[in-house]
């Protein structure tokens, strides 16, 4: 089919395809043909394997160095950028105890402080308390006094009252007996 | 088809053909083997695109590419990889000659995609001559680097006693056929494509068929247009594993 239609179309050709058939079948060109092929094929080598592939090859492996030295220059810019994370919580760290330290230190002169003040009160208010109750037990013992010498005068009164002659002595020691039940 | 296209119209002239014929350049006359002839002319040109984009392109040894050079590295490392791939690392140092086969089919089978240029792939001529310098090429690779053991190729050792004097007259025929097959494969295709191309736009001559006929020539455009880079590719596959079977004979 595919020939009879080639054959056909050839032969339909005008007067320059007068010889039928397949150009690709006209041996009377095949050495033309493969002469500049081989021609073509030598400079197409030449020129590859003289300029172009080398330089491609070496742009390539000039390219790949490049990514390889970026790849471990990024390496150790994240190094240090970790290195200097660590130093700066090292430094938060470090600070934070001091704080620490310093709050401590303030608040523990603070209690001795207080706990010396406390102190000196409580000595100053024993003090003044001492006082007072000796205060009091010399005001309770006036007041027994001065009972003691009413009692005594009210008695010899009643008694010179009543037309007694009053024994002092007797009286006095009547009182005190009384005053002590 | 040819005899419905000769019954519908006078005016419909097929001459799917024509576009292969080898001319010489200048004037009429004979073919000499050095008269610079329309495959001349087309194979320059070829050879002129390869220097541009490999030579020209990747002028700047940029670091960050070009888009010219990032294509021509596209190509490099598409190669150098195939070869490393399929033949192991020491198939690397015939990547030069590889790479000339691939860019050269490459590039033939593209521009003879432009209209009205000649294709010079699509000429058993040159594709025999690239097929059969494979052939030889790999043979005496073969020959050279593993001597006689290179015979063991066709000696399946794996095989039952019986069966390997068999199977090494098929494995003979089928390494001879290699050549043939390897460039018919690729003049085969491009010339089928091209040739149906302009049957399609002969038939573009007749009104009412010609929007049909112009969708079907762009559908086999576009189709030949991956054929273009296909068959290039295969070929140069094809090599690869030839060159792997110079290189290790013994599976």
């Amino acid at each position: 089919m595919a020939t009879e239609t080639i054959a056909a179309g050839a032969a339909h050709g005008a007067t320059e395809t007068a010889k039928a058939g397949m150009p690709q079948l006209d041996f009377s060109t095949f050495p033309n043909q493969i002469f500049w092929l081989l021609v073509a094929l030598v400079v197409i080598y030449l020129v590859l394997s003289r300029i172009a592939l080398p330089r491609i090859g070496s742009v390539l492996a000039e390219r790949q160095g490049t990514i390889t030295n970026d790849i471990a220059a990024a390496e150790g810019l994240r190094q240090k950028a970790l290195n200097a994370e660590k130093a700066y919580n090292d430094a938060l760290i470090q600070a934070r105890a001091e704080a620490h330290k310093i709050v401590a230190e303030a608040k523990a002169e603070i209690q001795k402080t207080l706990d010396a003040a406390t102190a000196k009160a409580d000595i100053d208010i024993a003090a003044k308390a001492a006082e007072s109750s000796a205060r009091i037990a010399e005001i309770r013992a006036g007041a027994m006094d001065a009972v003691t010498e009413v009692a005594n005068d009210t008695a010899k009164e009643l008694i010179a009252a009543f037309g007694g002659k009053a024994d002092s002595r007797a009286v006095t020691s009547a009182v005190a007996a009384r005053l002590k039940g | 088809m040819a005899e419905e296209a000769h019954s519908e119209g006078s005016g419909l002239v097929f001459h799917p053909l024509d576009q292969f014929i080898v001319k010489p350049l200048f004037g009429e006359g004979p073919i000499h083997w050095y008269t610079p002839t329309n495959v001349t002319l087309w194979m320059t040109i070829a050879v002129l695109c390869i220097v541009a984009v490999f030579v020209f392109g990747t002028r700047g040894r940029a670091i960050i590419p070009t888009r010219v050079q990032s294509v021509a590295e596209v190509i490099y490392g598409f190669i150098y990889k195939m070869i490393e791939d399929v033949t192991g690392h020491d198939g690397v140092k015939y990547f030069p000659y590889i790479m000339t086969l691939f860019l050269f089919i490459l590039f033939s089978n593209y521009l003879g995609l432009l209209p009205t240029s000649f294709t010079p792939t699509s000429h058993i001529a040159v594709t025999a001559v690239l097929g059969f310098g494979v052939f030889i090429i790999v043979t005496l690779i073969g020959f050279v680097k593993n001597g006689a053991s290179f015979l063991g190729l066709f000696w399946m050792a794996d095989s039952p006693a019986i069966l390997r004097p068999v199977i090494a007259v098929i494995e003979l025929i089928s390494y001879f056929v290699r050549p043939v097959s390897h460039s018919i494969r690729l003049a085969g295709n491009i010339m089928a494509g091209h040739a149906v191309i302009k049957v399609f736009a002969g038939f573009a001559a007749i009104a009412a068929i010609s929007p049909v006929s112009i969708l079907a020539i762009v559908a086999i455009y576009g189709l030949e247009v991956l054929v273009a880079g296909i068959q290039a590719y295969v070929f140069t596959i094809l090599t690869c594993v030839y060159l792997k079977d110079a290189l290790h004979p013994h599976h």
